[in-house]
């Protein structure tokens, strides 16, 4: 594993920390999803990496799972949020 | 060559997503945080994969690369979309240094009903509801009236 991708996973290591302290401390749940969906994008990113320094490619069918499931869960919680928000009709 | 052009892409799309990462911790309101995130985050993944793909150059690689870039690119917006509206609908508090906020004058929070400010007095029987609405979108009395709104509300 060259010293390239060790600064890259160190960087979105960096990058998840940062987004698990607004996930922990947002002050309404619209920001934590935001949150929740940048902690899949930079999954993604680091599963690409990943793929890069070991040579396996078939992490690259586990970033397409995680991507999805970040988008759908996205979807789920906002349409939770319009239905039973606190401006229910 | 090669391996140092994916170093490139590896490194500026790191810190591409360290860039979203520290947006979403700094800016001062959800629709800034999204700002910040969907597109830093969606250009970070595209670099990476990107790089990925250059880096096996294989067709089975560069083609689950690519299908993920035009996933991410296609979905983002989407999630973005749906996650403000989800926000403004909840009633997110907006930042104090707010300049305008052109949806509050036409949108009604109580009937879900949003108004282009274009219709007449005999249009839909539910926007009546609210009266002062309804004289207001006149035309003519177009230019004072999202002061108005927003000096009451």
């Amino acid at each position: 594993m060259s010293i390239v991708m060790l600064v890259s996973l160190a960087v979105m290591s960096l990058a998840l920390c940062l987004t698990f302290i607004r996930l922990f401390r947002g002050p309404s749940l619209p920001d934590r999803v935001v949150a929740m969906e940048l902690f899949s994008s930079i999954l993604v990113g680091m599963m690409g990496v990943i793929a890069i320094a070991t040579g396996v490619s078939f992490f690259l069918d586990v970033a397409i799972v995680v991507a999805l499931m970040g988008f759908m869960a996205t979807i789920g919680f906002s349409r939770f949020l319009e239905r039973g928000g606190p401006r229910d009709d | 060559m090669i391996d140092a052009l994916v170093a490139v892409l590896v490194l500026v799309g790191s810190s591409f997503m360290c860039l979203a990462a520290l947006g979403i911790l700094r800016l001062p309101d959800l629709l800034t945080r999204m700002h910040a995130t969907t597109k830093a985050a969606t250009l970070g993944v595209s670099l990476i994969m990107l790089g990925v793909c250059l880096h096996f150059a294989v067709e089975a690689v560069v083609a689950r690369g690519l299908a993920i870039i035009l996933f991410i690119m296609m979905t983002a917006p989407v999630a973005a979309h749906v996650i403000g509206r989800a926000g403004y609908f909840v009633g997110t508090r907006l930042w104090s240094g707010t300049v305008r906020d052109e949806l509050k004058p036409h949108y009604d929070p109580l009937n879900h009903h949003l108004l282009s400010g274009l219709e007449e007095d005999d249009g839909r029987p539910d926007t009546a509801a609210s009266g002062t609405r309804a004289t207001d979108d006149l035309p003519g009395h177009d230019a004072p009236d999202p002061d108005a709104d927003r000096q009451k509300g």
